[in-house]
C-alpha cells in the first residue's frame, strides 16, 4: 500500500511545501472514503490548493466532494482568520479611541506570529469543539501546527501575562491576547495531538536528502513535545524502468542515495513510499493514481514544445552583467534550488571578467563550485545560520534576559525561537555582505522574505518616531533599505518549480516583496522536465504537466523569466 | 501610590523581532519592578492588547488625540506625569518621592544603558 495506513480518527501531514503533503492527505482521505468511512480533509494553509486537488469550490464549512461519496473537504484561510480577529478587537474601538491609535492597534495584528495563531485557534476549534466534526469517521488536516507554535501554547507563562507587566513587551502570543478565554481549549488540543490512540502524524518528505533532513528535524521537535504517534511518507519515489536516459537515471540513483542515508530517527518509523505519478494529483482519477501500486503511463505524450527564449540563464547574465556592480538575492522556499541558480550567476559574472562574491548559506557550495573548479575573481562566503541565530539569542538573552525571572526568560527564549528570530538573525549577516555590492557584484541565496524587510522598516520606524530614541540599528542595515529598494542596485530573482504548490508559494513571495517595494527583477523556473530532453516515458509525461505553470510564470507573474532544465548535477 | 503606564501598541518590544534589543525598554521594565517592589502599585497597558484602558482614561485619550507619539503615557494617581518618553530611575524616584539606590550591579542593566 503506497498510503499511510490512518487507524486513529485525526490525522496531520506536516512538511515542507511542494512535497505533496495535499496530495497524499486527499488520497488517504479519498482511499478511507471509499473504504466507507465518512471522512473531512481540512486544510489550512493560506497557500492551500485543497480545492483544485479535489475538484471542488470549497468554503468554512464541510463541503461533499464531487464525485466521492463520504468525503467532505473544509479550506479554512488562516490569513481571513486572523483579519476577523483583528477586525473583533479593534471594531468596539473606532470612534472612542482617535484614528492614529486605531491604525497602530491594526499594525500589531498584521506579522506572521498572528496567522500562525490564527491557523491553530482554528485546528483548536476542529479538534475541542466537537459538533463541527461530529459526523465524520477520520478528521485529515493537510497541515500541521509548527513546534514553535505548541511550545509557545504550553508555556505556562504564556497566559500569566507575566511578560506584558514585566518587559511591556509582547511575544508571538501579544497580539493575541485576547484568546486567553481559549486557554482550556489549547491545552486539550495539544494533548489531542500527543495521544497516540487519537492522532498520528505523517512526515511527508521527497526522496532528497534536503527533504528528509527537513522530516528528521520536525520528528524530533515532535518528539521533545511527546508526539510520538509518527508516520514517514516518502512521495515521489522514481526508479527508471528501463535504464539508458541520462536523466531518469540520475534521478533514480538520487533518490536510492537519499532513502539509502535516511537520518537514523526517520529510518525507525513506520513508513510508506508512494511512487512519482506521471500526470501530478489534480483531480479524483490523480488521487487514484497516487493509491495504485503500479505507475502506468499514458500511451500517448502530447509533446509541449518549450518557449525558446526562455532557455536558460544566460541573457538574464547579460543583463547583470551590464551594470557593472550591485547585488543579486535568489529568493524561495527551501528546496527550489536557490543556491545552484546564485552559484552559477555569480561564477558566470566571474567568467566574464567581473570581481563577484557568492555568499550562501549551503555548506556544499564551496565543495562545489570553488575548489573543483576555481574560478578566477570569484569568492566564496559562507553564512552559517546556526552560528548567526547563536549569537543573536546570546545577545539578546543577555541585553534583555537580566531583569526577567525564570518564566519570563523561559518565555523570552522560546520567542528566540521563532521563524521571524532566525530571518533576523540570517539578515544581520546578509547586511555585512551586501554592503560590498558597492564596487562588486554580490550573489546572495540567503535573501530576507518582505515581511523580514516590513518588520524592520517598522522596527526603524518605531524607533525613530514612537520612542524618539537613538536608534541602535547597526550602518550596514540603516543603508540596506534604501539599497534593497533600488532597482539598479539590488536584482531579486524568484526562483520556484513548474509545478502548482511552489508557484504558488512564489507568487506570494511576490507580493510580499512588493509590500516591502521591491520588484522583482526575474523569475527562474527551475528542475524543469519539460526542458530536460528525457526520454523516459514517465518522466516526459511528467514533464508536461508542467506547461500551465510555466505558462502562468512567464504569462501573468514574471517581467523576465528563465527555465531550466532538471539536472543531474544538482547540489 | 498608583502608577499607570500607557504604552504604544506594541509587538515584541523586547526587540527580539527588531534588528536590536532596545536598552530603553529593558532598563525602563527593571525600573517598573524595582518600583513595585518598594510598594508602588503598578499597571502596563498595551495599546496593541488593552485598548479599553486607554479608553476608560480621558486624560489619556486626550493626550493620544493632540499626537499618537504622546505615547507612552505615565500616569500617577490619576494625574499625567510624563508624555512622549519612558522616566529614568532617578526622575521616576523624583516624581514619586522614593530614595533612588543605584540598581543592583546585577545584569539588570544593559551594556552601554548608563545606569550602572
Amino acid at each position: 500500500m503506497p498510503l499511510p495506513d490512518i487507524a486513529t480518527r485525526y490525522a496531520f501531514f506536516t512538511g515542507k511545501g511542494g512535497v505533496g503533503k495535499t496530495s497524499l492527505s486527499c488520497a488517504t482521505g479519498l482511499a478511507l472514503a471509499e473504504a466507507g468511512r465518512q471522512v473531512l480533509i481540512v486544510s489550512t494553509d493560506p497557500a492551500s490548493n485543497l480545492d483544485e486537488v479535489l475538484g471542488t469550490p470549497l468554503g468554512a464549512l464541510p463541503t461533499p466532494v464531487a464525485g466521492a461519496p463520504n468525503l467532505f473537504a473544509l479550506n479554512i484561510d488562516p490569513e481571513a482568520a486572523a483579519n476577523a480577529y483583528k477586525e473583533r478587537m479593534v471594531a468596539p474601538y473606532r470612534g472612542v479611541l482617535p484614528p492614529a491609535a486605531i491604525a497602530s492597534m491594526e499594525e500589531q495584528f498584521s506579522g506572521a506570529c498572528t496567522v500562525e495563531i490564527a491557523a491553530f485557534d482554528e485546528f483548536a476549534k476542529l479538534l475541542g469543539a466537537s459538533e463541527a466534526t461530529a459526523g465524520f469517521d477520520h478528521v485529515i488536516f493537510d497541515t500541521a501546527p509548527t513546534g514553535h507554535t505548541l511550545r509557545l501554547l504550553t508555556l505556562p507563562s504564556a497566559w500569566s501575562g507575566f511578560i506584558a507587566s514585566s518587559t511591556g513587551g509582547a511575544s508571538c502570543l501579544g497580539p493575541l491576547a485576547g484568546l486567553d478565554t481559549q486557554r482550556a481549549l489549547y491545552a486539550a488540543t495539544v494533548k489531542h495531538l500527543a495521544d497516540p490512540a487519537m492522532t498520528t502524524v505523517v512526515l511527508v518528505a521527497r526522496p532528497d536528502r534536503p527533504a528528509l533532513r527537513e522530516a528528521e528535524r520536525t520528528r524530533g521537535e515532535l518528539a521533545d513535545l511527546g508526539v510520538r504517534n509518527l508516520h514517514l511518507a516518502v512521495n515521489g519515489v522514481f526508479a527508471a524502468a528501463q535504464p539508458g536516459d541520462a536523466i531518469a537515471d540520475a534521478m533514480t540513483r538520487r533518490a536510492a542515495r537519499a532513502l539509502a542515508e535516511m537520518p537514523a530517527g526517520l529510518a525507525g518509523l513506520p513508513c510508506t513510499e508512494t511512487p512519482l505519478i506521471p500526470q501530478g494529483t489534480v483531480g479524483l482519477a490523480g488521487l487514484h493514481a497516487v493509491a495504485r501500486e503500479s505507475d502506468e503511463v499514458a500511451a500517448e505524450v502530447v509533446a509541449e514544445p518549450v518557449p525558446p527564449m526562455l532557455q536558460g540563464l544566460d541573457s538574464l547574465i547579460d543583463e547583470i552583467a551590464a551594470t557593472g556592480r550591485g547585488v543579486v538575492m535568489t529568493m524561495g522556499k527551501g528546496g527550489v534550488g536557490k543556491t545552484t541558480i546564485a552559484a552559477e550567476i555569480a561564477v558566470e559574472l566571474a567568467r566574464r571578467g567581473h570581481k563577484a562574491t557568492l555568499t550562501t548559506t549551503d555548506p556544499a557550495a564551496h565543495v562545489a563550485y570553488s575548489v573543483s573548479e576555481p574560478v578566477p575573481g570569484l569568492e566564496i562566503t559562507r553564512v552559517d545560520p546556526e552560528r548567526e541565530v547563536a549569537l543573536y539569542r546570546e545577545e539578546v538573552l543577555q541585553k534583555a534576559g537580566g531583569g526577567l525571572d525564570e518564566a519570563g526568560r523561559t518565555m523570552l527564549e522560546e520567542d528566540l525561537r521563532s521563524p521571524c528570530t532566525e530571518e533576523i538573525a540570517v539578515f544581520r549577516a546578509f547586511a555585512r555582505t551586501v554592503d560590498q555590492g558597492k564596487d562588486r557584484f554580490v550573489v546572495v541565496d540567503t535573501a530576507p522574505t518582505g515581511h523580514t524587510i516590513l518588520l524592520l522598516d517598522a522596527a526603524e520606524s518605531y524607533h525613530r518616531e514612537v520612542l524618539r530614541t537613538q536608534a541602535d540599528m547597526p550602518e550596514a542595515v540603516r543603508n540596506l533599505l534604501p539599497r534593497l529598494r533600488d532597482p539598479e542596485f539590488t536584482r531579486a530573482i524568484i526562483v520556484t518549480l513548474p509545478e502548482s504548490t511552489p508557484v504558488h508559494e512564489a507568487e506570494r513571495l511576490q507580493g510580499d516583496l512588493a509590500r516591502a517595494e521591491i520588484s522583482p527583477f526575474a523569475w527562474v523556473i527551475n528542475q524543469s522536465l519539460l526542458a530536460s530532453g528525457t526520454a523516459d516515458p514517465l518522466l516526459k509525461q511528467r514533464g508536461s504537466y508542467e506547461a500551465p505553470y510555466i505558462a502562468k510564470v512567464t504569462g501573468n507573474l514574471a517581467r523576465r523569466a528563465a527555465l531550466i532544465p532538471w539536472r543531474a548535477d544538482e547540489i | 501610590m498608583k502608577l499607570e503606564v500607557y504604552d504604544p501598541a506594541m509587538c515584541c518590544s523586547t526587540g527580539v523581532c527588531g534588528p536590536d534589543v532596545d536598552p530603553a525598554l529593558v532598563a525602563f521594565a527593571a525600573d517598573l519592578k524595582w518600583l513595585a517592589e518598594r510598594g508602588v502599585e503598578v499597571r502596563r497597558y498595551n495599546l496593541g492588547q488593552e485598548p479599553q484602558a486607554f479608553a476608560a482614561n480621558p486624560s489619556v485619550v486626550k493626550e493620544m488625540e493632540a499626537d499618537i507619539d504622546r505615547l507612552p503615557v505615565l500616569v500617577l494617581d490619576g494625574k499625567v506625569i510624563a508624555t512622549g518618553g519612558y522616566l529614568s530611575r532617578d526622575q521616576l524616584a523624583r516624581k514619586l518621592g522614593i530614595e533612588a539606590v543605584p540598581a543592583a550591579a546585577s545584569r539588570c542593566c544593559p551594556p552601554n544603558s548608563g545606569c550602572c
